[in-house]
């Protein structure tokens, strides 16, 4: 069983999971309501990513991590814990706490690569199908299955 | 209570426990290629399901799994086998569990079959889960893993295909944290291997059909709130006796609400979810009782709730139900597919026990001298019950499990004496709501977050 997420503030991620071998999410632009960035961070290399859904590069992604980026390594620390999301990354971490702006300098002191991968199709709509979970109808018959997944105390 | 008699040994268990377990080392390594000589997994499975209806097909099931050449019905026919087991499994340790809460069991109801919803998304999702076999767990990677979503988002709409979507999506979501297989250090092969047999049953169609038997007039009065939950599912499960307006005699049934949700709404954010569509949960939150009218039940004694069945009735203390209408309540049977250990949950009520908790936090109830370890980790966090309330207790409402090898106890609530004075403290008490201090900030936290989801979705999924 995998612990439950913690709870944090959603308005600057609304969206971050370690998945597709990847830190991922979506970052809320500070400026436009409507716009959104992609930002991802590859486990291993720390190939990193940061553009619009609409496929433009963020501006502040050129030659190392922007803040979307830094945000979203932040949110992910906060959502499923440090250790978890460094062993996700496989990053090298110095001894001690680990919070999001430890483990987001060094990864950058690795100078890791620009991602020229192309995910942000992929992650936006792993975000879409994310959101579509609000949409989903609650149901009052019986769901046994649901007894294999107790519910715990501890937090990730 | 009879607690001597859930520490006592029940026969013919370890026997049954070694033939699945010699199955689900199996899925380990997985069914693609030839069985390596000694390694009869299947074998041991089948053997043990001889003399019964599946005997010849598990056999050859078995067969063409040493051979390396199962085919998905080879597959289905491991699962029923296993769940057959593990079904019988389920009877003993249920059997024993009431006979120690001293409750008897009502007349089975005779189930029509199921409808046969969308076949081919049924084909998919048997398809994966063959994959997953074919592969075992040293092999995952995202991408047979990933296999599941898309089979999943196209199920998840559908009310009828929910229990299957359900779980793929819970199990998919436990096999993605543990990518890549070669690189993990142990697989939960159990756990996993029920909730592959649960998902290879479910997608026979018609399997996960639980048809309306009947309707339940009369008063509900609800014992407390079990809460289940996923990344991406919850579940809130009312346990009530039911006392019919024929004046025929009680009965223990459960009502439920569930429904998917983002990984980021969790804690009283799943309060607020379920709490508009089903008003049980707020009269078990405050010790209501309801009145019903023409609610359908389902021959597990599942009610499928509907507002319209129902209006709030007479304030009901849950322990008063607990001491006066439970010990005379009978038991539904359990619904065939749904026989496993894990569904044991038999509602109890507790006192006159002591409670000590060792240096690694397991708290244990001796009660009437026989120990019984106390599950404080599923008290729900988005209450005011705690663990430490429950070791303070004199009186408990619980449900007996089964987990780990051993019965065990789950606290829905509890009574503690503070200054002489008798509180009962429910671990679903928030479930309708609450004015609780710490409540009302977890309330806050969720509906804040609830209200960024819903913003972002109504902007970006409808453009």
């Amino acid at each position: 069983m995998i612990p439950p997420a913690r709870p944090r503030k959603l308005a600057k991620v609304p969206f971050v999971e370690l998945a597709d071998g990847r830190l991922q999410g979506v970052v809320s632009s500070g400026s436009d309501i409507g716009r959104v960035y992609v930002s991802s961070v590859a486990a291993g290399s720390y190939a990193f990513a940061c553009s619009t859904n609409n496929n433009r590069p963020c501006g502040g992604a050129r030659g190392s991590f922007c803040n979307h980026i830094g945000a979203l390594i932040n949110e992910a620390v906060l959502q499923y814990g440090a250790e978890r999301v460094v062993r996700y990354l496989k990053a090298e971490v110095p001894e001690g706490d680990v919070d999001g702006a430890v483990l987001a300098s060094a990864m950058r002191s690795t100078r890791p690569p620009m991602d020229g991968t192309k995910a942000a199709a992929s992650v936006f709509s792993r975000f879409l199908r994310h959101l579509a979970y609000l949409e989903h109808a609650p149901v009052t018959t019986p769901l046994p299955e649901m007894q294999f997944f107790p519910p715990t105390r501890a937090v990730a | 209570m009879r607690a001597d008699l859930l520490t006592g040994p029940v026969e013919g268990l370890d026997e049954a426990l070694a033939a699945v377990d010699a199955f689900d080392h199996a899925l380990v390594a997985g069914l693609l290629r030839a069985q390596p000589a000694g390694a009869a997994g299947p074998t041991r499975l089948a053997d043990a399901v001889t003399g019964t209806p599946l005997a010849a097909r598990a056999a050859e099931a078995a067969a063409k799994a040493a051979a390396g050449a199962v085919g998905e019905d080879h597959f289905v026919a491991l699962a029923a086998a296993r769940t057959a087991l593990l079904g019988s499994v389920h009877d003993a340790l249920l059997a024993r569990a009431e006979e120690a809460a001293g409750r008897s069991r009502g007349a089975p109801a005779v189930s029509p079959a199921g409808g046969e919803p969308a076949a081919n998304l049924l084909t998919a999702a048997r398809a994966w889960l063959c994959d997953l076999a074919r592969c075992g767990w040293q092999g995952l990677d995202h991408e047979v893993v990933s296999g599941a979503s898309e089979v999943v988002s196209a199920m998840l709409p559908e009310p009828a295909l929910r229990r299957l979507a359900t779980l793929l999506d819970g199990f998919a979501a436990e096999l993605a944290a543990s990518c890549p297989g070669a690189s993990a250090e142990r697989f939960p092969v159990r756990r996993w291997a029920d909730l592959w047999s649960r998902g290879m049953l479910l997608t026979v169609p018609g399997a996960a059909a639980a048809p309306v038997t009947g309707t339940a007039d009369g008063r509900l009065l609800p014992l407390g709130i079990d809460v289940t939950e996923h990344a991406t599912a919850a579940q809130a499960q009312v346990h009530a006796v039911f006392e019919p307006a024929d004046g025929s005699g009680p009965r223990l049934v459960r009502a439920g609400v569930a429904v998917p949700k983002p990984d980021t709404v969790v804690g009283a954010g799943i309060w607020q979810l379920l709490r508009p569509h089903m008003s049980l949960l707020a009269a078990a939150g405050e010790g209501r009782s309801m009145e019903l009218t023409g609610m359908p039940v389902t021959a597990g004694g599942d009610l499928v709730w509907s507002d319209e069945h129902a209006r709030p009735g007479e304030p009901a203390e849950a322990f008063a139900t607990a001491r006066v209408a439970l010990p005379t309540a009978t038991a539904p049977v359990t619904t065939p597919l749904d026989r496993h250990p894990a569904g044991i949950a038999v509602p109890v009520f507790l006192e006159g026990y002591t409670a000590r908790t060792d240096d690694d936090g397991v708290l244990t109830f001796t009660v009437a001298g026989s120990d019984l370890v106390v599950d404080t980790d599923r008290i729900p966090a988005a209450g005011p019950l705690t663990p430490e309330a429950v070791a303070r207790s004199g009186a408990c409402i619980a449900l007996i499990r089964w987990d780990a090898g051993a019965f065990g106890v789950q606290p829905l609530a509890v009574e503690t004496t503070v200054r002489k004075k008798v509180t009962a403290v429910h671990a679903g008490a928030w479930a309708g709501g609450t004015a609780d201090k710490a409540g009302v900030r977890a309330e806050k936290a969720a509906t804040d977050a609830a209200k960024v989801l819903g913003e972002r979705a109504g902007r970006l999924l409808r453009t």
